[in-house]
């Protein structure tokens, strides 16, 4: 919701222009230093009513409430709620329904001025420039700026490569030939012809069965896992590229030193099974 | 060596690494005697800051770095080989306060903190390099860990984590003549200042930039 403003309305009628909140803790901080009330004895009552009212006015200046907004609304009700119960004994020592929240205030509080301390530094040295300004990183290409790819975003990649497979047949019984370090040399072969290959591309020059699917993918898994390759993407949900590391000799740099012998290994074992 | 020979060096070697250099580095690039060598660049580095010079020599990520100062900038930024960055947006610098300062931290510790959503965020804030995964917390799912780079210290021209300010009190949200009243009872038992010392970064000092896995 940054960037935006929100129209705060108070009950006295006069309208105050605001930033609008990161959420609902920015939100309960604003309303507490505009009240000008104890952080440490919030008047839930009033805090409850201005934080609702405010969620109203979000909503109907159409800016979408997000749900956590909501859920602080039913814990700011809740410990409403909870105040208004009969203490039962003054000794039973009870604790503050609010104590939880004032340190979550604090901490978040914290938070925020720490991040205003950094955005001054981030004013300053926005200023201030280096030789050869460089992305910190190894191996990046200047044009575009490539991201890591997480597991994540691999495993989603290969549910589109699975969704493609024709329809599950009832039983097979091919005898398949393919092992996981017969794909390893597929992908580093490809992977040395070109400069970069996209994930999809591993998969079309087969006839796709899902043992061969999965054979490919574990066998990508090894080659990133190893440090022969490397996978990038552009955007978060764009195509992912494979791209070989290379060393300053231009040969595919090996991972770390106790990698270099696993590499051979795995590259020229000659069974067939694929570690299935 | 002379003391101005080494000065010679050393500002020869600030100007083509680019990168901040390490002490150590230095020294192994030079030899010598350590304090000597320490003596020299730090009267050098004094003798930029006093002038008025175009550039400086900066602490910053656990090194040395020669950079152009904040007064010239405008003239430096019409040269197109600048990249200039976009800033941070408040989401992005909250979380990255989090992280710097509790690290290594997991996105629930982060969104129990901020109270928000911080996944698209955290996406942000790793491909600006600024966030890395550092290990998975041993806990039931294994959640991810997440800190801050090499490349936050020089974002932010911070020597090392050390030196993040540490976490202000807020005393402009309670008021002085406020503290103490009879409602407030159940409260005061938990001083305020318990908040504070829990989240110096000085926890997080030991996390050498130069001794994390990349």
């Amino acid at each position: 919701m940054h960037g935006m403003q929100a129209i705060e309305a108070s009950e006295s009628g006069y309208a105050v222009k605001v930033d609008a909140f990161e959420g609902p803790m920015d939100l309960l901080l604003h309303l507490i230093k505009k009240n000008q009330v104890n952080i440490y004895d919030i008047p839930i009552a009033l805090i409850t009513r201005q934080y609702l009212e405010t969620l109203d006015l979000m909503q109907s200046l159409n800016l979408a409430v997000a749900g956590e907004f909501l859920v602080m609304a039913a814990t700011l009700l809740h410990i409403k709620s909870r105040l208004l119960l009969p203490v039962p004994e003054p000794e039973d020592a009870e604790e503050d329904p609010r104590l939880n929240l004032v340190h979550q205030l604090l901490i978040y509080q914290q938070f925020k001025g720490a991040a205003e301390q950094l955005e001054v530094r981030e004013r300053h040295f926005r200023e201030v420039f280096r030789r050869n300004p460089t992305p910190p990183s190894d191996a990046t290409s200047d044009e575009v700026f490539l991201g890591e790819v997480s597991l994540f975003d691999l495993l989603s990649a290969l549910q589109e490569v699975t969704a493609r497979l024709p329809n599950p047949i009832v039983m097979s019984i091919t005898e398949e030939a393919l092992s996981i370090s017969d794909r390893m040399q597929f992908i580093l072969e490809r992977t040395a012809a070109c400069e970069s290959l996209l994930f999809h591309e591993l998969f079309d020059t087969m006839q796709q069965t899902s043992y061969r699917v999965i054979v490919t993918f574990c066998a990508l898994l090894e080659v990133v896992r190893l440090g022969l390759i490397r996978l990038l993407q552009i955007d978060p949900n764009g195509p992912i590229r494979l791209v070989r590391r290379v060393t300053a000799e231009g040969d595919a740099a090996a991972g770390d030193d106790e990698d270099g012998g696993v590499i051979h290994y795995a590259l020229h074992r000659g069974d067939n099974n694929g570690g299935f | 060596m002379e003391d101005s020979k080494i000065a010679a060096i050393l500002e020869a070697l600030l100007f083509v690494s680019g990168d901040p250099l390490s002490f150590d580095r230095i020294h192994q690039l030079i030899g010598g005697e350590r304090e000597r060598l320490m003596f020299v660049l730090l009267e050098m580095k004094k003798g930029w800051d006093q002038t008025d010079r175009g550039l400086s020599i900066i602490e910053v990520a656990g090194g040395y770095q020669m950079v152009t100062r904040p007064e010239v900038s405008p003239w430096v930024k019409v040269l197109e080989r600048v990249k200039i960055t976009t800033r941070l947006t408040r989401p992005g610098l909250e979380t990255l306060a989090v992280i710097a300062y509790r690290q290594p931290v997991t996105r629930a510790e982060i969104e129990s903190i901020r109270g928000v959503d911080t996944a698209g965020v955290l996406r942000t804030l790793m491909e600006r390099r600024l966030v890395k995964i550092v290990g998975r917390k041993e806990v039931p799912g294994r959640p991810i860990m997440y800190g801050t780079t090499r490349w936050f210290l020089e974002y932010f021209g911070l020597s090392d984590l050390t030196a993040l300010p540490t976490l202000k009190e807020m005393a402009d949200l309670a008021p002085a003549e406020a503290t103490g009243s009879s409602v407030s009872e159940p409260l005061t038992s938990e001083p305020p200042s318990a908040f504070v010392t829990a989240v110096t970064p000085a926890a997080a000092a030991d996390l050498n930039p130069e001794a994390q896995p990349s």
